[in-house]
């Protein structure tokens, strides 16, 4: 192809391969570069004649309007800038917590498509087909409605459990008051993960040495369970909880999940995991039954063939494609602002609209998804490589 | 000479009734182990519970007339939403007189689907009633012609929409997603870095920021007094936006097309173009069919996110029969309805795209 | 190579679709039509009805602007935008003119390079509550779930009315009129906010209307007014003389009704106003007759009123600071001479 050398000394200029990809290649920016700048100027100039105004001094200047909820103290004296952190935050708790939820409920469909019996392994497949096929943003708006079409008003909550309430403003449920105590407890929870993690290392090191196993499973229950209560029962066992009441129009205390964020949740997860579903089902597939029998053959127990010889195999078919969907959800919950969660995209449009800036509004947009983008897709490169074969 | 003689009453003995027919089939898959049986149960028990009132809901409480007589206070479904605004869902503000050119259209559209299912179909030929029939549905819904009216862009809307988008879509996203997936692929440094952030930058935004831009950024990018319609510039948006993934889709295609078709293409003294155009593409894009049907798919569900910037599209208008007060409180009718027809849509398409998996797999 | 002249071929389309852009008013000659940006769903202002004829003070509005250009009313052609891209369509000149209940306030004419023409209706914002809320007044909504549309000045009077109350709310944004009230019915919000004016209209629409009221408080000030881009002093001059010429027919005494009969009127300012002694038209580029089309066409500012937003639609509202100012309201022409 072009890039061979030919080193002939007098070929013609279109002949000689480097010379011309050379030229192309000029060609190609100089085209581009045309493009760029005649949009740029244009831009340019309408913004002149029209005398928009331009640059992201907005940034710095009151935003004046309220969002709904909020990670972060806010008000409507905050920032521009203070308003749109607010939208990235939201945005991440949802794509956070959404692919968690998506994960695990694709991988229990999956599973279940994979299961000897044939009335699940067939409702898994109607979930795959159905959810898969009928579009998101339909999906979220049925729910939305759902969520505010059939649930009661706050004074006719719906209350199953002492504590809990549901009703068209969202899902209320109470927590434990506040006290220094819990605080102590979640450094314990901290503690106990970096000691189970340090533990398996040395269990697996041991496992390949002498081929003894620990039973890692419940030492981790118990340690993840036990260092918390310790420390709580240490603290003096505060037992006061936080427990929502109706005040004025809605309930205040407990913590509230508001129908929005509850419609695009369960909408992002119920779509995505029809997919992920597919994906983990390709990805246990993929491991050869000559694997499963091998190891039952030399006598590991059921779990021990799924997590030590199965699930080390799948997941290196699994992880790329779940990246994908992983990045798909967090793109798609930008669909939020049609159904009102202050997400970034909408702070991002109420943004635009207040200040009629709407190039550097959507800059920003970009800008910030290719982040979450780029973050995302290196992490799980990371993770990738670190689960690939090692070839030998 | 030894031969093996078969006791006859062997083949006598029949299996155990338990084991075999319906009873068996039972068993072997609804009740094997006890953990499949108490799976079982609850499933079943599961859906004794939800499918009666549903059915009930839906189909024997529900109401069909359109007048929407009794539907305040039925127990069951409203679909007389359905029936009522039937029109106005699938047409949108299309004249009413001439909604059997855009149904004309979409019959064309189907016909065409429906004879390119056959892979004997599949020639030259076949591309260029694609192209012509593209372009007789475009002219259909914009008249103009043999004396017929001239409906405006600005009127189209619905279903017609929804298809023309993710047709149009795709079609003219796969010549740009064939060139930037060459590009990605070439030695060229200065092409394949564009490409490369080309392709990454937009599978890295979601499709509604570049709907966004087509709607409140674009129309700053041009000369005073330009103006691209709103339907052509979200059409756009969908073509940049589909082209990224169909270019990774093709580069797939690229990347499994072996060595040394190349070398032997280049020995034959085949030049770049003559060595893609015979060669490599015609290989590349057989391989990858079924991927760009999944593609199509995508288009055909991420259309529906037009409603955002308010062009109406089969969910808009939905959702603006939806807003009309005599109508409140029925959205999970009107919903449903939608999502039968989508369903209905892909799972042809899907159904066909593995269909076409299969058979293209043992061919090569 | 393919890429380059695809480039190529795509700078040169852009230019040639690119026309020399002359005043709007040629523009808008060349092509035959004005086109419009309206609401879309704001039920007394711009929305179609079931037949798919577009009805609303806004709409009329754009039809008097047709009326006074083409002499033809129904020469428009309607954009329906929603509250982000409406100043965008106007700035890039998809539409010629925007008549999707605006709000003039000074950052639009300035940052967004817009142009406010006369007032076609001075609103104010309040709030709906259900009844069975048992809410008097603005002063009790401490803590209440606040249904608001986003991006528009009601979100930031609303922020505003809660700040300076020193009261706490929970704003729920839905992009969509019709959505907002959906949930606003549906008591996802404890109340909606907006101007008086569509609160009425969603108010008209409720399941049961009777199960609503508007609360007595006025927040804001909303002077609702088409808008044109800056720079084009002509076609601002003749969207504003179209809706000033409503006013001063309603002024007149001149109807739609008796507007012919007036042509024989023998009061000078009668004279003028319909063209009967030519000079207004002229020095606006139109037709001498164009306050009469207008009239004629659409009618004056009382009928359109009335046929939009008054006493016998559902929305039921008073004229108010919408009254003539001979009548104690806000409407007021200056003389056309």
């Amino acid at each position: 192809m072009q890039t061979v050398d030919t080193g002939a000394t007098r070929t013609p200029l279109l002949n000689d391969p480097a010379k011309r990809s050379l030229i192309y290649q000029v060609g190609v920016l100089l085209a581009v570069g045309a493009l760029a700048y005649y949009l740029v100027s244009n831009t340019l100039d309408n913004l002149e004649r029209q005398a928009i105004a331009t640059g992201f001094g907005f940034l710095e200047k009151e935003s004046a309007f309220e969002i709904g909820e909020s990670l972060i103290a806010y008000s409507a004296a905050d920032s521009y800038a203070r308003a749109l952190w607010v939208g990235v935050l939201n945005t991440l708790k949802v794509s956070f917590v959404g692919i968690l939820l998506t994960v695990l409920l694709g991988t229990l469909i999956g599973i279940a498509r994979l299961s000897t019996n044939w009335l699940v392994s067939r409702i898994a497949a109607i979930y795959i087909e159905v959810f898969q096929d009928i579009p998101i943003l339909l999906q979220l708006f049925f729910w939305y409605a759902f969520f505010y079409e059939m649930l009661p008003a706050p004074r006719q909550a719906l209350n199953p459990v002492a504590g809990l309430f549901l009703c068209n403003r969202g899902l209320i449920f109470a927590v434990p008051a506040e006290h220094p105590d819990w605080g102590w407890a979640g450094w314990a929870f901290l503690a106990a993960c970096g000691a189970v993690y340090l533990l398996r290392r040395w269990a697996l090191q041991r496992l390949f040495k002498t081929g003894k196993t620990v039973p890692l499973f419940w030492i981790a229950v118990g340690l993840l369970s036990g260092l918390p209560l310790l420390a709580w029962l240490l603290g003096g066992a505060p037992t006061a909880m936080d427990v929502p009441e109706l005040r004025g129009f809605n309930f205040q205390g407990g913590v509230s999940v508001s129908p929005e964020f509850a419609a695009l949740l369960l909408g992002l997860v119920l779509y995505t995991a029809a997919f992920v579903a597919e994906i983990v089902r390709a990805g246990i597939q993929s491991v050869n039954r000559g694997q499963t029998e091998a190891a039952k053959s030399i006598g590991l127990k059921p779990g021990q063939v799924l997590s030590l010889v199965v699930l080390p195999q799948a997941l290196r078919v699994i992880i790329p494609p779940l990246t994908s969907q992983m990045l798909n959800l967090t793109k798609n919950s930008s669909l939020a602002v049609a159904i009102g969660y202050p997400d970034f995209v909408s702070v991002a449009n109420t943004t635009i609209n207040q200040t009629g800036q709407a190039i550097e509004g959507v800059a920003l947009i970009m800008a910030v998804y290719l982040c979450l983008s780029l973050l995302t897709s290196a992490l799980m490169n990371w993770y990738n490589k670190k689960m690939a074969l090692v070839e030998r | 000479m030894t031969v093996h003689v078969y006791d006859s009453r062997t083949a006598e003995i029949k299996p155990p009734v338990t084991s075999v027919g319906v009873l068996g089939w039972i068993r072997k898959n609804l009740f094997d182990g006890w953990f499949n049986s108490v799976l079982t149960v609850l499933v079943l028990a599961l859906l004794v519970k939800m499918v009666p009132p549903f059915v009930r809901w839906a189909l024997l409480d529900s109401h069909w007339l359109p007048s929407g007589s009794g539907c305040q206070d039925a127990q069951g479904a409203c679909w007389s939403i359905v029936t009522a605004n039937l029109r106005f869902i699938i047409f949108g503000f299309y004249p009413h007189d001439l909604q059997w050119r855009p149904l004309l259209a979409m019959i064309i559209l189907v016909a065409l689907l429906f004879y390119s299912r056959n892979r004997k179909h599949w020639r030259y030929a076949l591309g260029w009633s694609w192209l012509a029939g593209l372009a007789v549905m475009g002219l259909l819904l914009r008249g103009g012609f043999f004396g017929m009216a001239v409906v405006e862009s600005t009127q189209w809307g619905g279903l017609p929409l929804t298809l023309l988008l993710a047709v149009f879509g795709l079609t003219g996203a796969y010549p740009l997603g064939v060139l930037l997936a060459l590009g990605r692929a070439s030695r060229m440094r200065a092409v394949k870095t564009l490409c490369i952030l080309y392709i990454e930058m937009i599978r890295g935004v979601p499709l509604i920021s570049l709907l966004f831009m087509s709607s409140v950024v674009f129309p700053l990018f041009l000369p005073e007094g330009v103006t691209v319609n709103k339907i052509l510039r979200a059409q756009a948006a969908i073509i940049l936006f589909t082209a990224a993934y169909i270019a990774e889709v093709v580069r797939g295609g690229l990347q499994a097309i072996a060595r040394g078709q190349y070398e032997a293409a280049e020995s034959l003294g085949l030049n770049y173009y003559q060595t893609m155009r015979l060669i490599v593409l015609p290989q590349a894009l057989k391989i990858v069919i079924p991927p760009s049907v999944s593609i199509l798919i995508s288009a055909f569900k991420d259309t529906s996110l037009v409603v955002i910037i308010a062009l109406y599209d089969l969910l808009k208008t939905t959702k603006s029969v939806l807003a009309d007060p005599r109508w409140m409180g029925f959205s999970a009718e009107a919903y449903i309805f939608l999502a039968l027809i989508y369903f209905c849509c892909c799972y042809f398409m899907s159904n066909y795209s593995r269909r076409l998996e299969r058979e293209l797999d043992t061919g090569l | 190579m393919r890429r380059l002249s695809a480039g190529l071929a795509m700078v040169a389309m852009l230019v040639l679709i690119g026309s020399a852009s002359a005043g709007t008013l040629d523009d808008v000659k060349a092509k035959g039509f004005i086109q419009v940006g309206v609401n879309g769903e704001l039920f007394g202002f711009g929305k179609p009805d079931e037949k798919g004829v577009w009805r609303g003070l806004d709409v009329d509005t754009a039809r008097a602007i047709a009326a006074a250009v083409f002499g033809d009313a129904e020469k428009v052609k309607y954009t329906p935008l929603t509250a982000v891209t409406r100043f965008t369509a106007l700035q890039s000149g998809e539409v010629d003119v925007l008549c999707r209940n605006a709000t003039r306030i000074l950052t639009r004419e300035t940052s967004l390079g817009l142009n406010f023409a006369q007032v076609n209706y001075y609103d104010g914002q309040g709030f709906l509550v259900p009844k069975s809320l048992g809410v008097k007044s603005a002063k009790e909504l401490n803590g209440a779930a606040v249904c608001v549309l986003p991006g528009t000045t009601t979100e930031l009077n609303v922020a505003d009315y809660f700040r300076s109350t020193g009261m706490q709310m929970k704003p729920v944004v839905i992009e969509n009129t019709s959505e907002l009230a959906k949930a606003f019915f549906a008591g996802r919000c404890d109340c909606l906010t907006s101007d008086v004016s569509q609160l009425a209209g969603t108010r008209a629409v409720a399941p049961n209307p009777d199960d609503y009221v508007i609360l007595p408080e006025v927040i804001s000030k909303e002077p609702l007014a088409p808008a044109v881009r800056h720079g084009d002093d002509q076609w601002y001059d003749i969207v504003n003389f179209s809706v000033l010429a409503m006013i001063e027919a309603e002024e007149l005494g001149i109807t739609s009704q008796n507007v012919d009969e007036m042509l024989k009127s023998a009061d000078p300012k009668v004279q003028r106003f319909l063209g009967v002694s030519p000079g207004n038209g002229k020095s606006l580029g139109l037709d001498e007759k164009y306050a009469y089309h207008v009239v004629k066409l659409v009618g004056n500012y009382g009928e359109v009123f009335e046929r939009n937003v008054g006493k016998d639609t559902p929305l039921k509202m008073d004229r108010g600071l919408n009254a003539l100012w001979t009548n104690g309201g806000l409407m007021y022409s200056p003389p056309f001479k």
